[in-house]
C-alpha cells in the first residue's frame, strides 16, 4: 500500500510518459552546451598558456588576473551576471549564450592554469637541447615542450572537464531548455517529483559513463605525484 | 638446548603466495641469545620466513612459537606477541612525521600503554643505545640512511622484545654508511639480545654470528657454524653461493 | 561610463543594498562552516570504507561515489529540496543544502582522502603492525596523518570548489549572498548588488586561488 502511494508518486508512468519528450529534448540540448563548453573552454585555455609561455610581462600579469578571477568566481554568480546584469549596460545575451560564456570561461582558467604548469613541468634541458639545434622559440614549443606538456596534464584537465560540464544544470536557473530545466518545469506544471526521477536517470545515463571515461584516464595516465 | 625452552620455535611451516610455494617446511629454534644467521639466494624465503615469525605474512601450515606462545592460535593477541619481536626492515619504514624520539615511542604509548612522559623516557633511552641520543629531535629525512636504520632498530628495541629480526637492514645503504649499522648489532648481540638476520654481510656473519642458515627453494640446505658453513659446507652451491656473494 | 557606472557601481544602491547583503554573506559563511565539515567527515569515512578487507563495502563505496559523482549538485538539491516533501518529510532549505552538499562532496573528499591513504606505502603499515599497533591504531597515527598531508592541496582546491558552490543554495530560496544580491536587485532595479556580491566572493576567494596556483606548479613540476 504504502509502497503503491511511493511508486505513484516519484515514478508515476502517466507523468513520465507525457514528459518523456521533453526530457529527451533537454538531453541533446544538455550534450549540446557541454561540447560547445569543452571545446571553446579547452581551446581558449590552451591559446592563453601559449601566449602565457612567450613571457611578456604586461600580458602574463593581465592573463593571470583573468584566470585568477574566473576561479575565485562562483559560476552560477557569473551566468547570473551575464544574464541579469549585462543588459543594465547594453550587452544583451541569450540565456544559452550566458550559460555556455559562463562555463568556456571558467573551463579556459582551469585550463590555462594546468596548461601552464604542464609546460613548465618540462625540463629546461629540453629547451636548451631544442634551441641548441637550432629549432626556433615557436617550433621548440610546438613540437618538444608541447607534445611532453600535454600528456602530463590530461588526467587533471579531464576531471576539470567533467567537473564543469556537470554545470550546464546551471542554465536552468537562467531558463536554458536543458535537462534539469524540462524537469523543474515539468515538476511544476504536474505537481509530481517523477520529472525529476527522470531527468536524474537522465544525468545518469549521461555522465556514469563520463565518470569511467574520467577513472580510465586517471589509469591510463598514471598521474602520481 | 639443555631444557631452556627456546625463544623462538618454527615447525613444519609452509607458505604459499597462489600457486607458488615460497617455503616448504622449515624446522627452526633460536635459543636466547643466540645470533641466527641466514643466507640464500634472492627467492629463496628468506624474508618469508622472517615476516611469517610475526604474521606479517599468514603462514599456510605450520606452527610458530615466540617464548613458548602459538603465535597461530586463533586466541593469541597478534599485537601483544609482536611486541615481544622486534622487526627491522631494509627500507626503514620510519615514519616520516613523527621525528626519532617520535618514531621510537609511539608503540610504548599506544600499544604498551605508557604516558607520553614514561614513553619518552625509554625512547630515548634506546636512542641512546644506538648512539642517536642527540638525533631525538630529527625527522627521518633530516637523518642519513644509516643513522635512519639506527633509529628504527631503536623503535623496535624500545619494546624490549625478546627477539629481533633484522631483514637486510644494511641493503639499502651506502657502503660507507653500513659500518654504524652492524656496530649497533654487535653491540647488541654481546648485551645477549637474541637475533635472527637476513643479510648478505658475509664478514659480519663470519664474526659475529653463532649459527648460520643456507636457506635454498625454499627449504634450509644445511646449518651449522659459521667457520663450517664458510670453510667447509657439505654442498657445491654454498660454496658457489658464497664465492659469488664475496666478489 | 557614466552609465557603466550608475547600473553597476552605484554606492547609492550599495547602501541600501548593504544589509540584505550582509546578511546574504553571513549565511554563506555559516552554510560553509557546516557543509565543509561535515563533507570532510563524510569523506573520511568513504576513504576508510574503500579500504574495508570486505568487497562488499568496497563495491558499495566505489557505487556510492560514481552514483553522486555524475550527479551535477545542483540536480541532486532539487531532487532533495523538492521530492523529499512528497515522502513526508519537508527538511527546510538548510537541510536539504546541507544533505545534497553531504552526499555530494563526501564523494569528493572521500576520493582524495583514499589517493591520500593509498600513497602510504606498505612499508609504514608493516612497521607500525610489526612494533603491536592494531590495524585502526596504524590508521589512525601513522597512515592518515601522512595520507592528510600528501593531499592538502587537493582537499584545499576541492574546499574552494564547495564553498563556490554555496551559491546553488540561492536556488531553492535559501537566503545567502547570491540569493540575497539577486533579491536585492529585484528590489531595487539596478544590477549593483550582483556586482558587489561577485566582488565579495572574489576578495574573500582569491587567497585561496593563489595558494592552489602555487600548491599546483609544485605538483606539476615533482612530477
Amino acid at each position: 500500500m504504502q509502497l503503491e502511494r511511493l511508486a505513484d508518486t516519484f515514478f508515476n508512468l502517466q507523468v513520465m510518459q507525457q514528459y518523456l519528450p521533453k526530457i529527451v529534448e533537454g538531453f541533446f540540448i544538455t550534450i549540446q552546451i557541454a561540447l560547445a563548453v569543452v571545446l571553446a573552454g579547452i581551446a581558449s585555455g590552451l591559446l592563453l598558456a601559449l601566449v602565457r609561455a612567450f613571457r611578456i610581462k604586461a600580458l602574463n600579469f593581465f592573463i593571470i588576473l583573468c584566470v585568477d578571477i574566473l576561479r575565485a568566481l562562483p559560476p552560477l554568480v557569473l551566468i547570473i551576471g551575464f544574464y541579469f546584469a549585462l543588459p543594465a549596460i547594453g550587452i544583451r545575451m541569450s540565456a544559452w549564450v550566458a550559460t555556455w560564456l559562463a562555463l568556456s570561461l571558467v573551463l579556459m582558467a582551469f585550463a590555462e592554469e594546468i596548461f601552464w604548469a604542464g609546460i613548465l613541468a618540462v625540463p629546461k634541458g629540453q629547451w636548451e637541447a631544442a634551441r641548441s639545434t637550432g629549432l626556433s622559440f615557436v617550433q621548440t614549443l610546438t613540437d618538444v615542450v608541447m607534445p611532453q606538456a600535454v600528456r602530463l596534464t590530461i588526467p587533471p584537465l579531464t576531471n576539470r572537464t567533467i567537473a564543469i560540464t556537470k554545470g550546464t544544470a546551471l542554465g536552468a536557473v537562467v531558463a536554458v531548455g536543458e535537462i534539469l530545466y524540462q524537469a523543474q518545469t515539468a515538476y511544476s506544471f504536474s505537481y509530481n517529483p517523477s520529472p525529476l526521477v527522470l531527468g536524474a536517470v537522465a544525468y545518469l545515463i549521461l555522465f556514469i559513463p563520463v565518470v569511467y571515461f574520467g577513472r580510465w584516464v586517471e589509469t591510463r595516465f598514471a598521474w602520481k605525484r | 638446548m639443555s631444557g631452556d625452552r627456546p625463544i623462538l620455535e618454527v615447525r613444519g611451516l609452509h607458505k604459499s603466495f597462489g600457486h607458488l610455494e615460497v617455503l616448504k617446511g622449515i624446522d627452526l629454534a633460536v635459543r636466547k641469545g643466540e645470533l641466527v644467521f641466514v643466507i640464500g639466494p634472492s627467492g629463496s624465503g628468506k624474508s618469508t620466513l622472517l615476516r611469517c615469525c610475526n604474521r606479517l605474512e599468514e603462514p599456510s601450515s605450520g606452527s610458530i612459537l615466540v617464548e613458548g606462545v602459538d603465535v597461530m592460535a586463533p586466541g593469541t593477541n597478534i599485537n601483544a606477541v609482536r611486541r615481544r619481536i622486534g622487526m627491522v626492515f631494509q627500507s626503514f619504514n620510519l615514519y616520516p612525521h613523527l621525528d626519532a624520539l617520535g618514531n621510537v615511542s609511539l608503540a610504548l604509548r599506544k600499544v604498551v600503554g605508557q604516558s607520553r612522559a614514561e614513553a619518552e623516557l625509554a625512547g630515548q633511552a634506546a636512542l641512546e643505545r644506538v648512539g642517536l641520543a642527540e638525533k631525538a629531535n630529527s625527522f627521518p629525512n633530516e637523518l642519513s640512511g644509516g643513522q635512519q636504520q639506527r633509529v628504527a632498530i631503536a623503535r623496535a628495541l624500545a619494546l624490549q622484545p625478546a627477539i629481533l629480526l633484522f631483514d637486510e637492514p644494511t641493503s639499502a645503504l651506502d657502503p660507507e654508511l653500513v659500518g654504524s649499522v652492524l656496530a649497533v648489532m654487535r653491540e647488541l648481540r654481546e648485551s645477549g639480545m637474541t637475533m635472527v638476520v637476513v643479510s648478505h654481510e658475509m664478514r659480519f656473519a663470519r664474526s659475529a654470528a653463532d649459527r648460520v642458515i643456507f636457506m635454498d627453494h625454499g627449504l634450509i640446505v644445511e646449518q651449522g657454524t659459521p667457520e663450517k658453513l664458510f670453510n667447509a659446507p657439505d654442498h657445491q652451491r654454498i660454496k658457489d653461493f658464497i664465492a659469488s656473494i664475496e666478489h | 561610463m557614466e552609465q557603466l557606472v550608475h547600473n553597476f557601481f552605484n554606492f547609492e544602491i550599495l547602501s541600501q543594498a548593504w544589509p540584505l547583503l550582509l546578511a546574504g554573506f553571513w549565511m554563506t559563511v555559516k552554510l560553509t562552516l557546516v557543509v565543509v565539515p561535515l563533507g570532510l567527515a563524510g569523506g573520511l569515512v568513504v576513504a576508510l570504507a574503500s579500504t574495508s578487507r570486505r568487497r562488499l563495502v568496497r563495491w558499495l563505496v566505489v557505487i556510492y561515489v560514481d552514483f553522486f559523482r555524475a550527479f551535477p549538485p545542483l540536480v541532486l538539491l532539487m531532487f532533495i529540496a523538492f521530492g523529499l516533501p512528497f515522502l513526508g518529510f519537508d527538511p527546510g532549505a538548510f537541510i536539504a543544502v546541507a544533505l545534497s552538499f553531504l552526499l555530494n562532496t563526501s564523494s569528493y573528499y572521500g576520493e582524495i582522502f583514499r589517493a591520500g591513504i593509498e600513497s602510504i606505502t606498505r612499508g609504514q603499515h608493516e612497521a607500525a603492525r610489526s612494533t603491536g599497533l592494531s590495524v585502526p591504531q596504524t590508521m589512525v597515527y601513522v597512515v592518515l596523518p601522512q595520507a592528510v598531508k600528501n593531499v592538502v592541496p587537493d582537499l584545499v582546491s576541492n574546499t574552494l570548489e564547495v564553498i563556490k558552490l554555496t551559491s546553488l543554495a540561492s536556488v531553492v530560496a535559501l537566503p545567502e549572498l547570491l540569493y540575497a544580491a539577486r533579491q536585492a536587485q529585484s528590489l531595487t532595479y539596478n544590477a549593483t548588488p550582483i556586482i558587489a556580491a561577485g566582488i565579495i566572493y572574489l576578495v574573500c576567494l582569491w587567497p585561496l586561488v593563489r595558494l592552489l596556483s602555487r600548491f599546483e606548479h609544485r605538483q606539476i613540476a615533482l612530477h
